[in-house]
């Protein structure tokens, strides 16, 4: 189960939206071990593509560095699809590499609905979890 | 007398300084979560080479698997970032790349996806 803040549930929809028709990509870090996240770090979509996102590769170091020197790791990692289900595509799962992390999909294909699902992606298996969003 | 079994240039005090540095040269390598199964659980691991290239023989000698989770038959796996420093090695000359003594090469995963 992904236990999440509405602020920050709030933020990854806002992003996802205004990137809307690209895609949105960025990561949600928090403390080690923690399983909360807390800090909200929207990442640029070096594609800027509306059917393919990659964090920008320097950016990304310097994400990861910034999180390793607080103690922290990447809780969610966040990305939209804007014409098709929040769900992980056959792409999504082949690059998935961060094993304890939360991958949460939107999909702003109904821009007045956005969806906002978790999954859990290990070894190429897929397992949709429940999101529990905590009130401020 | 110390003969040199490198280059011919390289003879006495040059030759043996030189492969001093050669045997002591530690490259510190940043090991992303998803491969530390190679490496024991290891964050980080040691290496020696002076070229990327020959940096990732050296850490595939002793972590057997390693390389190939690094590299394809194309060279640098498309969707693995290597950074020597801060730059990416991409943009330098990639397994061409010279190391050297000193030097972090950190690899982390590309994060990447798409819609199909």
């Amino acid at each position: 189960m992904l236990r999440i803040s509405a602020e920050l549930r709030s933020k990854i929809i806002a992003h996802a939206t205004a990137d809307h028709p690209d895609e949105a990509c960025g990561v949600i870090a928090g403390p080690a071990g923690s399983d909360w996240p807390e800090r909200f770090i929207p990442m640029l979509n070096a594609e800027r593509s509306p059917t393919f996102y990659r964090f920008d590769s320097l950016e990304q170091l310097h994400v990861w560095r910034e999180m390793d020197d607080r103690d922290e790791e990447p809780v969610v990692i966040y990305h939209s699809h804007t014409a098709t289900e929040a769900y992980p595509s056959r792409t999504d799962i082949s690059y998935a590499s961060e094993p304890g992390a939360h991958y949460v999909l939107i999909s702003t294909a109904d821009l007045a609905r956005p969806q906002f699902r978790s999954f859990r992606i290990v070894d190429g298996d897929v397992t949709e979890e429940d999101v529990a969003v905590e009130p401020e | 007398m110390i003969v040199p079994d490198g280059p011919l240039e390289a003879t006495g005090i040059y030759a043996y300084a030189q492969s001093w540095s050669r045997q002591n040269m530690a490259i510190e390598v940043r090991i992303p979560t998803i491969l530390r199964t190679y490496t024991g659980g290891a964050k980080s691991v040691e290496g020696s080479g002076s070229t990327l290239a020959e940096l990732i023989a050296d850490l595939d000698g002793r972590f057997d698997g390693l390389g190939d989770r690094l590299m394809d038959d194309a060279g640098l796996r498309r969707f693995i970032n290597v950074y020597l420093n801060d730059e990416d090695v991409r943009f330098i000359g990639g397994l061409a790349a010279p190391v050297t003594d000193g030097d972090t090469v950190t690899v982390l995963p590309a994060v990447a996806g798409g819609a199909r």
